[in-house]
C-alpha cells in the first residue's frame, strides 16, 4: 500500500550550502544531480552534515563549526581562504578545498592586463580619446616598454605560475618570493619581499592572506622598488599596506599601480581618481562565464572525492 | 700655431657640400615642428640637410641646389616622400624610413629608380604586439569600462558589473604576420589561444593554419587582429562581410592603420550589436574618431600609440644610425624593406 515513490532511494550525500544572502553560488542548480541540499545551520541535518560549500567570503568560524558536529570537508568556492578559520579545522581534523586551477588563468591574464594598462597608459589614453581631447592636444606622454623588465612575483602558486609563463612570452625575466623555495621551479628566489623588490621592477602580488602576509607590501618594500616601480595586486587588499601606497602614487615615489582588491571594499581611496598612471578594478579578477563553469567541476570533484574517499581533488596548501 | 685642419669645414655660402673626407650628406625631411632628438647622434656621423634650417625658402628649392649629390635621406615620421621630390635628388640611392610603415614612401618609385628603402618596423615590434595584446585583453575583459565605473564612484551602489569573457582558448586570427604579427602570435600562445593567420603568400616555417584570404580566416576566428601593411590591396580588408564572417561575439583589434578597416562599417556593428567588441589604435581620419563609439564599454580607444614607449623610440634612433653607417661603409643594410 505504500507508494511506489518512497522505495526510490536518494543515494546524493548531504551538503551543507554555506552562504550569507548577498552571496549566490553560480550554477547551484547543477549540484542537485549530484547532492541533496540544504542552506540552514539551524536545520536538524546539520549534526549529521559531513561536508560544505563556503559560498564566496561567507565565514567559517569556530561558532559555524560548532553547529557542524559531524563536519570534515570545507569545499570553498573562492582562490583565497582568508575568510575560513583554517586553524580550528586543522585543529577538527576537517579538510578544507579552495578552487585550485579553476580561477588561476582568469586572475593571471588579468593581472597581465593590469600591468600592460599601466605602463602603456591604456586605460588613460581611453579616456583621453573619450574626453575629445586628441584633436586639441595632439600628442600623448610615452609609454613603457614591458619585455626585458624584471617582474617579482610574491607568491608563486598556481596563479603566480600562470602569470610568470605570460610575462616570459614578453620578454621578461621573473623572480619569486614564496613561503618556502620551489625545487623544481627556475626562476631565482628571494627570501624575503624587499630583496625581491630591490631586484625588481614590477612586483605582483597574487599570494594567500594569512597573519603573516598582511601588509606584507609595506612602505619598505615600496622604498626598495623605487621611483619607477609599479604594483600590481590580484590577490587581497590587505596584502598591500593601502595608506602607505596611497602616499607613495600622490607623491610619485612609485611608478604606479594596478589594483583589483582593496582593504575596504567597495571603498576605494579617493585620490586615486586623479592618477593616470593607477588602474583601478572593482574584485572581478577571477570572474568570467568560463570560470563558473570551471568552479562547477572542481566543486563537485572536490565532493566526490570525499564521498568516495578518494584523494580531494585542491586541498588547501599553504604556499 | 695650432692649424684647423681637424675641424669640420663650415659652409660659408648655398655652395654644394663635397663628400670626399668629410661627413657623408644625408637630407632629413620631417614635418615642420617634429623635433629630431636624433639630431646630435646624426651630427656627429653625418652633415644634414634639412629643408627646415632654411624656413624662407621652399623645400623643393633648398634641394635642388643644396642635395644634388645626396646618396641618403631619412625620412621622419609620416612625412609623405612622393615621385616629385625623389625627382629632386638625382644621386638618391637609399631612403630610411624612421615608422613602422612604409606606404607614406613611394615604392614604386624607389624600386623604379633603384633606391633601396629601410623600415624601422623591428625597433616598434615588441612594443606594438604588447599594445595590441593589452588591447584585446582590455575589451575581453573590460578593464578600461571598469576603471571608468570605480573612478565614477559607482562600485558602492551599483556593486555588480557585467562580466569579461576568458582570452585562454579563442581563436586569434592575425591578419599579416610580419615582425608584428608573430611577436603577437608568441604572446597569445602563453595565454592559451589558437592562433591562425592570413597573409599575402603562405608563410611555410610557420606552423599556424594559414588562411587564403580574411573573409575565411574571420569564419574560423574568435578574434581578428590586424597588424598587416597599407596598401592598395588592403584598404578596407576588413569589410563588412569580413564583420559578418567574424559573428556577433567577434572581436577586432586594428593597430595597423585606420583605412584597413571599412570604419563606418564597423561603427554600424559596433552600435547595432552585431559584433562583440573592438580595441583601435587608428582612425581612418585622425584624430577624428566616430563620437558614436564613445558610449560604448565594449570598445576601447588610443591616440596611435601603439610604439610609442621611450624603449622603442631609442631602438629606432639605434636602427637609423645602423642603416646609415651600413650603407657609408657599404656593407649590408639593417632592416631593408622587401618587396614581396
Amino acid at each position: 500500500m505504500a507508494s511506489e515513490d518512497n522505495e526510490v532511494e536518494d543515494h546524493r550525500p548531504l551538503v551543507l550550502i554555506h552562504s550569507l544572502s548577498s552571496f549566490k553560488l553560480p550554477l547551484q542548480d547543477r549540484l542537485i544531480t549530484h547532492f541533496r541540499l540544504f542552506d540552514s545551520l539551524a536545520s536538524p541535518e546539520a549534526s549529521s552534515v559531513r561536508a560544505l560549500i563556503c559560498v564566496g567570503p561567507t565565514p567559517v568560524t569556530a561558532d559555524t563549526l560548532d553547529h557542524l558536529p559531524s563536519l570534515r570537508l570545507v569545499v570553498g568556492s573562492s582562490a583565497g581562504l582568508d575568510h575560513v578559520d583554517l586553524a580550528e579545522c586543522h585543529r577538527r581534523g576537517i579538510a578544507v578545498t579552495n578552487s585550485g586551477d579553476a580561477y588561476s588563468e582568469n586572475v593571471a591574464d588579468y593581472a597581465v592586463a593590469l600591468l600592460l594598462d599601466v605602463l602603456r597608459r591604456v586605460s588613460s589614453a581611453d579616456r583621453f580619446v573619450r574626453s575629445g581631447l586628441w584633436p586639441q592636444m595632439g600628442e600623448y606622454p610615452l609609454g613603457r616598454k614591458l619585455g626585458g623588465k624584471r617582474i617579482g612575483i610574491v607568491g608563486l602558486g598556481s596563479i603566480g605560475s600562470e602569470v610568470a609563463k605570460r610575462l616570459v612570452a614578453f620578454g621578461c625575466t621573473v623572480a619569486y618570493n614564496s613561503r618556502n623555495k620551489k625545487p623544481s621551479v627556475l626562476y631565482p628566489y628571494y627570501a624575503n619581499v624587499h630583496d625581491l623588490a630591490v631586484n625588481s621592477d614590477f612586483l605582483i602580488v597574487c599570494c594567500a592572506l594569512t597573519n603573516e602576509t598582511h601588509h606584507i607590501i609595506n612602505k619598505d618594500v615600496l622604498t626598495a622598488l623605487g621611483r619607477e616601480g609599479v604594483i600590481i595586486n590580484v590577490g587581497r587588499g590587505a596584502l598591500v599596506d593601502e595608506k602607505e601606497l596611497v602616499q607613495f602614487l600622490v607623491q610619485g615615489e612609485i611608478g604606479g599601480a594596478g589594483l583589483d582588491v582593496f582593504e575596504n571594499e567597495p571603498n576605494v581611496p579617493k585620490e586615486l581618481f586623479a592618477l593616470d598612471n593607477v588602474v583601478l578594478s572593482p574584485h572581478l579578477a577571477v570572474l568570467t562565464p568560463e570560470s563558473f563553469e570551471a568552479l562547477n567541476e572542481v566543486i563537485i570533484a572536490n565532493l566526490k572525492a570525499f564521498f568516495s574517499n578518494k584523494p580531494l581533488l585542491s586541498p588547501f596548501q599553504q604556499e | 700655431m695650432a692649424t684647423k685642419e681637424e675641424q669640420p669645414q663650415v659652409l660659408e655660402n648655398k655652395e654644394e657640400p663635397k663628400e670626399d673626407g668629410e661627413l657623408p650628406l644625408v637630407v632629413v625631411l620631417r614635418p615642420k615642428n617634429f623635433n629630431l632628438p636624433l639630431e646630435d647622434r646624426l651630427q656627429s656621423h653625418f652633415h644634414l640637410l634639412d629643408p627646415n634650417d632654411s624656413p624662407d625658402e621652399s623645400t623643393e628649392s633648398f634641394l635642388s641646389h643644396h642635395a644634388h649629390s645626396a646618396r641618403a635621406l631619412l625620412c621622419v615620421g609620416l612625412t609623405p616622400l612622393t615621385a616629385d621630390t625623389l625627382g629632386l635628388l638625382p644621386s638618391l640611392e637609399l631612403v630610411v624610413g624612421s615608422s613602422a610603415g612604409v606606404e607614406h614612401i613611394d615604392l614604386h618609385e624607389c624600386r623604379r629608380r633603384g633606391i633601396r628603402v629601410t623600415g624601422a618596423s623591428a625597433a616598434f615590434s615588441e612594443d606594438a604586439a604588447d599594445y595590441a595584446v593589452a588591447l584585446l585583453i582590455d575589451v575581453l575583459r573590460r578593464i578600461s569600462a571598469v576603471d571608468r565605473f570605480v573612478r565614477g564612484r559607482l562600485w558602492p551602489v551599483k556593486g555588480e558589473h557585467p562580466l569579461g569573457f576568458k582570452l585562454g582558448g579563442k581563436r586569434v586570427g592575425i591578419v599579416g604576420l610580419g615582425n608584428i604579427g608573430s611577436q603577437i602570435a608568441k604572446r597569445l600562445v602563453a595565454f592559451g589561444c589558437s592562433i591562425a593567420y592570413n597573409s599575402r603568400k603562405k608563410k611555410p616555417s610557420v606552423p599556424f593554419p594559414y588562411y587564403a584570404n580574411v573573409w575565411d580566416l574571420a569564419a574560423n576566428s574568435d578574434v581578428l587582429i590586424v597588424c598587416c601593411a597599407l596598401t592598395e590591396d588592403t584598404h578596407h580588408i576588413i569589410n563588412r562581410d569580413v564583420m559578418t564572417a567574424l559573428g556577433k561575439e567577434g572581436v577586432i583589434i586594428n593597430i595597423g592603420r585606420g583605412p584597413l578597416v571599412d570604419e563606418k562599417e564597423l561603427v554600424q556593428f559596433l552600435v547595432r550589436g552585431e559584433i562583440g567588441g573592438a580595441g583601435l589604435d587608428v582612425f581612418e581620419n585622425e584624430p577624428d574618431v566616430p563620437k558614436e563609439l564613445f558610449k560604448l564599454d565594449n570598445v576601447v580607444l588610443s591616440p596611435h600609440c601603439a610604439v610609442v614607449t621611450l624603449e622603442s623610440f631609442e631602438a629606432l634612433q639605434d636602427l637609423v644610425m645602423a642603416n646609415l653607417k651600413a650603407f657609408f661603409s657599404n656593407k649590408p643594410l639593417v632592416s631593408l624593406v622587401q618587396s614581396e
